[in-house]
């Protein structure tokens, strides 16, 4: 099974790395580009064939590793 | 005060963290490397600056995993005095053994010069030989130094007196929230800070401004 994670700012949490792709695209010509917002997405290969078990072990990845939930929120997406 | 200073894959101010302990001390720190749990029974860990595992991730999550970390955790549990300076800092946060994220700086460059700070906690084995709002100048370098924490968590950390270095007005070179350069955890036998002590510990390479911290270490750990 393959699953995606996506890693993203929480809401609130300032993201600099977005406010200057924004200010680029504006620079760009893209001037009806407003707030911009980055994260990382995460592709994985899982041996689990079950997708509950699979969806809560990608929970505790994230938990453990995959995202700082101090300031960061994840979404679990499955591939079949 | 015998002391050890973990090296990770990427670290780079290991030496100057091991130079400054032997120069201080009279000891030679051992060198721990990451893989290894063993950790010989010490009273100073230092976590050095650097960009551990490539900064891979987020800084200092894979250092954060390693297994040397586990008994870096088991040990600060116990009592023994961790100085995480700069990555070393990073790691401290990524595995929850200080509170808050180091974010990217505001300004998004990579920020090496020398910052004024000031002095702000000295009850603790880290600051005890400096003065209450002494100013003192570190040298920074780093691009992931902006220090952020929940409001609740910033107010713990100014009333606790956990709360060891400040920027100097006018000198936060990275965003940092209410000017946060280093904090303590809750039993003060933990400190990070982002800029470096260890690098002004000779007047060679440009002051000694840093002396002071590894002072209080012997002071309060021999």
């Amino acid at each position: 099974m393959k699953a995606r994670v996506f890693v993203t700012l929480k809401n609130g949490v300032l993201d600099p790395q977005g406010k200057a792709i924004g200010h680029a695209l504006n620079n760009l010509g893209f001037t009806a580009v407003g707030e911009v917002r980055q994260g990382k997405l995460i592709e994985l290969e899982l041996a689990e064939t079950d997708a509950a078990k699979a969806k809560a072990e990608l929970k505790e990845m994230c938990e453990k590793l995959l995202a700082n939930t101090v300031i960061e929120k994840y979404e679990i997406e499955l591939l079949a | 005060m015998r002391s050890a200073v973990v090296v990770f894959p990427a670290s780079n101010c290991d030496r100057d963290a091991a130079v400054a302990l032997e120069q201080l001390t009279g000891k030679k720190p051992h060198l721990v490397w990451h893989a290894d749990s063993d950790l010989p029974a010490v009273d100073l860990i230092v976590l050095p600056g650097g960009f551990a595992y490539g900064d891979y991730l987020r800084c200092g999550a894979m250092a954060g995993q390693s297994k040397v970390m586990r008994t870096v955790k088991e040990r600060a549990d116990k009592g023994v005095a961790v100085l995480g300076i700069c990555n070393g800092f990073q790691v401290l946060t990524e595995t929850r053994m200080l509170p808050g994220v180091l974010m990217r700086n505001a300004a998004l460059k990579f920020v090496c010069r020398p910052v004024g700070l000031t002095v702000v906690e000295t009850q603790s084995a880290f600051t005890r030989k400096y003065n209450a709002g002494q100013r003192v100048v570190f040298p920074v370098a780093h691009g992931e130094g902006n220090y952020l924490a929940d409001e609740e968590t910033l107010d713990r950390l100014e009333g606790d007196g956990r709360v060891a270095f400040k920027y100097a007005p006018g000198e936060n070179p990275n965003g940092s929230m209410r000017d946060i350069a280093g904090i303590l955890n809750e039993q003060r036998n933990v400190l990070g800070l982002m800029p470096h002590p260890e690098r002004v510990c000779d007047p060679l390479l440009g002051g000694t401004d840093g002396r002071a911290l590894f002072h209080s270490l012997i002071e309060a750990l021999s």
